[in-house]
């Protein structure tokens, strides 16, 4: 309990101590602190910065699709186009194509009709005349009638 | 425990002598083996208790703080590491809090402070027989295993503390300003005398505060557990209340020398900053 030169001891052990770990213990740790804090901010900064980046891609993609939708919107619709087009051009084709061969029908038909009508005339002719034949066999002399009976073929 | 032959007086004188080594009333060298040989020593004896557990403390304290920042890395930290950063953050931040100029050595100061009376403190929760009573078993007629409640210890770190305090004051405002600060404030250059007196108590106050509420506490803590340990050697019934006191107080304890740790740090910080302001 007395004060004795226990204070001056205490005294320089203390001093000693205090510059032992100002020396040699806190530099140290404090550099493995700041070192810990900077490498931490850097990751976050670097998660900071993945997330914006993440953000711009989601963008980019969005607006990418945009373009990719719009692009073959256009192309559909230029299909579609195309197609009506394709199908007004074989409806005209078909058309003429069906005018072409309507015509041609009645053409043929028509002369078919004449070369009938021809037939008939010339069969009803012959009917005639054999009918006329076998009427005036008895009664005339075909050659004296001959001129009567083509002047009927002309009739008929 | 106390035996027949010790009175609870003596038991108590016992337990608060320090082992001093100084010059004997004969003329030679050795250690007091009593109170009055040791008082009769006067100022050029040390206690042999005191500096050898403290030095010891300190020593094993620093020492592991070295084998941390020797191997201290930014990676993930270990144990050890983890546990001295921790320490380390704690006081970085109550220095950072407390103290606003720059001074590299403040921080270290203030970690040594509060681990090493940490420790010191710490000593205390070791039952108050154990370490008497192996010294006696070696032949060494008193040990006191708590430096902090010899005054020794705390006024010698007190004083150095206050020694760095005034370094600083007349390091950062030259020795004008430092006697400037004592005598010219609060009432001006004519109220010298009175400015000499309040700012000289309020210089001296800052170490003696710091040692002596510092021993006051860890002395008066002791003190309770030697009186609980005499409830030891007073039967059955005493001795099993004792234990639960004892139990209870050390807890309680656990509690007050890591406080009276902490407050010599900060106090030490503020004063500390004190030092390093310009004006008032």
């Amino acid at each position: 309990m007395n004060i004795n030169a226990t204070l001056i001891g205490q005294s320089i052990t203390f001093f000693l101590f205090v510059w032992f770990c100002m020396k040699f213990v806190w530099p140290p740790i404090m550099q493995a602190l700041s070192e810990r804090k900077q490498q931490i901010a850097d990751g976050l900064a670097a998660g900071e910065r993945g997330k914006h980046e993440l953000e711009l891609a989601g963008k980019r993609a969005t607006s990418e699709l945009q373009q990719a939708r719009q692009k073959a919107g256009d192309i559909v619709a230029q299909a579609e186009k195309r197609a009506s087009q394709l199908i007004d051009e074989a409806k005209s084709a078909a058309k003429i194509e069906a005018d072409r061969v309507m015509s041609a029908a009645q053409a043929s038909v028509e002369q078919e009709v004449v070369r009938a009508r021809e037939a008939l005339r010339s069969q009803v002719a012959a009917l005639a005349v054999a009918g006329a034949e076998k009427i005036l066999r008895r009664e005339i002399d075909s050659k004296a009638h001959a001129a009567l009976l083509a002047d009927i073929q002309n009739e008929l | 425990m106390a035996s027949e032959v010790l009175t609870s007086a003596e038991y108590i004188r016992h337990h608060l002598q320090n082992l001093t080594y100084g010059r004997l009333p004969d003329g030679s060298m050795g250690i007091a083996h009593s109170a009055e040989q040791a008082k009769a020593m006067g100022f050029w004896a040390v206690n042999l208790d005191t500096l050898g557990v403290s030095i010891l403390l300190g020593v094993l304290v620093l020492f592991l703080f070295r084998l941390v920042a020797k191997s201290a890395t930014s990676a993930v930290p270990s144990g050890g590491q983890n546990f001295v950063e921790w320490i380390v953050e704690f006081v970085d931040n109550s220095v950072r809090g407390s103290f606003s100029g720059r001074n590299a050595l403040v921080a270290p100061l203030a970690l040594t402070i509060f681990a090493w009376i940490f420790l010191m403190n710490l000593m205390d929760l070791i039952p108050v027989d154990w370490v008497p009573h192996l010294a006696k078993a070696l032949g060494v007629p008193f040990f006191r295993v708590v430096p902090t409640t010899d005054p020794n210890a705390t006024f010698g770190m007190a004083l150095s503390v206050f020694a760095l305090v005034v370094y600083f004051s007349v390091k950062v405002k030259g020795v004008g300003g430092f006697v400037g600060e004592l005598t010219l404030q609060p009432f001006g250059k004519y109220g010298l005398p009175a400015n000499l007196f309040l700012e000289g108590v309020n210089l001296i106050a800052k170490p003696v505060s710091l040692a002596l509420r510092l021993f006051g506490n860890m002395y008066a803590g002791e003190m309770i557990f030697i009186l609980i340990a005499l409830m030891f050697g007073s039967g059955m019934g005493l001795a099993a209340f004792g234990g639960v006191l004892q139990w209870a107080w050390a807890v309680f304890h656990i509690l007050i020398i890591t406080l009276q740790a902490f407050i010599f740090m900060t106090l030490t910080i503020v004063y500390m900053d004190m030092a390093h302001q310009e004006h008032h």
